[in-house]
């Protein structure tokens, strides 16, 4: 029974965390329509979480295009499939492999340094302060955060996506023996308009929940260093367990058909 | 004139508030003592609305501002007539120390150019003993007591008619202790504004109040002018002001 009952809280818990989580958006999204605006805090999240971000992002598309194609060439090569590596390459980071990799990125470097970052503010009363000094915390800091991430994520997606099938290219050309105009033309010929619009939605999506967790379990952060690490843990967690779900989702909604 | 009236509050299973009543005058300064952790801080929250009180009715000029709805243009500027300095200062770490003076000044409805807003920043910092080269500091390069201050010069920079210090001398020299009493004086005398302190230094109480009240055991114990606070003839207020440990305030040792 206390068994049974256990699982019961959890699942409650559960239930609550996502009617409170969904709360949270909703109000982050209305605020967009509700002057003022901190024009200030959205630039230097821009600049936070995009531009800083793309060291990260190119390491980590880089690497993974490049394995990508000796895993396809080497797979391929099974029943004489090699030449198709420029192509699934081009698939592969562009569908799947670039918004999920750069979206878990930049929940490990960004959600991660909000939730911290917005926690700290909570135990050091500095959220207090804002309050009392006529400013509205979720305009000043969650608005700008969110809204700079769905923004930008995109476009570090398009680079991650470039940057991956350059890793891929590098690779094809220099040690898999293809040609390098063959494995450009390729690419070039295989990407649809569809499957970059899809690719970059997909990081907007990405983005907006990345930054959602980091603002919203930040916000949430119980008292002490202790909270600020749980909360911290929390975000990461919950960011890339959703971004893994929303890309599901998404892909299902955009290819399945 | 603000106005507390039977509040509760409680956390979890701990009974901080247990029917707080409370008033204060407009342009009187107000001081509250009481033993750590009787919920001095949590009574001016209260008030503030950053944490809402279980039951119980908070009135300032009349209005009940427990029923303001978090972020709703009342409130904003029901807030806007206050300044709080918090008693672990709340400065941002991410601005430099006049940008924490300037906050208000910077937007919203008191918004005012760069140059005015550094000018009146530099000013605070000059009223609250710091030298206008701490202006570009950030807060993390001050010390304890400097970071008090910055935090009152943040409190008073944009003139509120209400202002609440938690403990603004702890952690100051005797000397600084001594200024900062003079000017929350000031403030009240020359500006007209309604003050309420927290504090634990009897030499604040005295330069500070018109009127004290001691806070015990979730309820106000004693209140009244503070020439009368010497012969209240009530034993947890004259314990306290003597702060000997022999009295019916428990010392746990
Ligand atoms: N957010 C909170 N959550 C849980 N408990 C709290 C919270 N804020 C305050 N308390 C508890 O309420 C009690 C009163 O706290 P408060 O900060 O008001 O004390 P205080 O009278 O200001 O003491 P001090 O003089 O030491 O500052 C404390 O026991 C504290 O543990
Ligand atoms: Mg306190």
């Amino acid at each position: 029974m206390t068994f049974l009952a256990a699982i019961g809280a959890v699942v409650l818990g559960f239930l609550a965390s996502i009617g409170r989580v969904t709360q949270f958006g909703i109000e982050t999204v209305s605020h967009l329509f509700r002057p003022p605006y901190y024009p200030r805090e959205v630039g230097h999240a821009l600049l936070q979480i995009g531009y800083f971000s793309l060291p990260v992002v190119g390491l980590t598309t880089i690497f993974t295009g490049g394995a990508l194609a000796l895993q396809i060439y080497a797979g391929g090569a099974r029943f004489s499939a090699e030449a198709v590596v420029p192509q699934i390459v081009a698939i592969g980071m562009v569908r799947e492999l670039g918004p999920v990799l750069v979206g878990l990125m930049i929940a490990a470097r960004v959600t991660s340094s909000i939730a911290a970052e917005i926690a700290t503010m909570k135990v050091t009363e500095q959220i207090d302060a804002l309050v009392t000094l006529s400013t509205n915390p979720m305009k000043y800091l969650t608005l700008p955060r969110v809204l700079a991430a769905t923004l930008v994520m995109p476009v570090l997606v398009a680079v991650g996506n470039i940057i991956g099938i350059m890793g891929g290219y590098l690779v094809g050309v220099n040690s898999l023996g293809f040609n390098a105009g063959t494995y450009i033309r390729n690419t070039i010929d295989f990407l649809e308009p569809s499957d970059i619009a899809t690719s970059l939605a997909k990081g907007a999506v990405f983005g907006f929940l990345a930054a959602l967790m980091g603002c919203f379990f930040g916000m949430q952060s119980g008292r002490g260093a202790q909270g600020v690490g749980r909360a911290t843990k929390s975000a990461v967690v919950a960011a890339s367990v959703l971004i893994l779900a929303a890309n599901f989702i998404l892909t299902q909604l955009f290819f399945a058909a | 004139m603000i106005e507390l009236r039977d509040v509760h509050k409680s956390f979890g299973p701990k009974h901080v508030l247990r029917g707080v009543d409370l008033k204060i005058e407009k342009g009187k300064s107000l001081v509250i003592i009481g033993g750590s952790g009787t919920g001095k801080s949590v009574t001016l929250k209260c008030v503030l609305g950053l944490i809402e009180a279980d039951t119980g009715l908070v009135t300032v000029d009349g209005q009940d501002v427990t029923r303001l709805r978090q972020g709703s243009s009342e409130r904003d500027a029901f807030l806007a007539r206050f300044g709080m300095l918090f008693q672990g200062g709340a400065l941002f770490d991410s601005l430099t120390v006049w940008q924490n003076v300037a906050f208000r000044l910077l937007r919203g409805s008191l918004k005012k150019t760069k140059e005015e807003a550094r000018e009146i920043a530099v000013e605070k910092l000059r009223r609250v003993g710091l030298t206008p080269d701490v202006a570009d500091l950030f807060p993390a390069e001050l010390s304890g007591g400097m970071q008090k201050r910055v935090g009152l010069a943040r409190a008073i920079a944009a003139e509120p008619e209400i202002i609440f210090f938690d403990e603004p001398t702890t952690g100051l020299d005797p000397i600084m202790s001594g200024v900062i009493n003079e000017l929350i004086r000031e403030i009240v005398v020359e500006m007209g504004a309604t003050a309420m302190t927290i504090t634990h230094d009897m030499t604040s109480v005295r330069a500070i109040a018109d009127d004290v009240a001691m806070l015990h055991g979730g309820k106000i114990r004693w209140t009244g002018p503070v020439s009368e606070m010497d012969s209240s003839g009530d034993p947890y207020v004259a314990q306290f002001i003597s702060g000997s440990a022999e009295g019916p305030i428990e010392t746990v040792r």
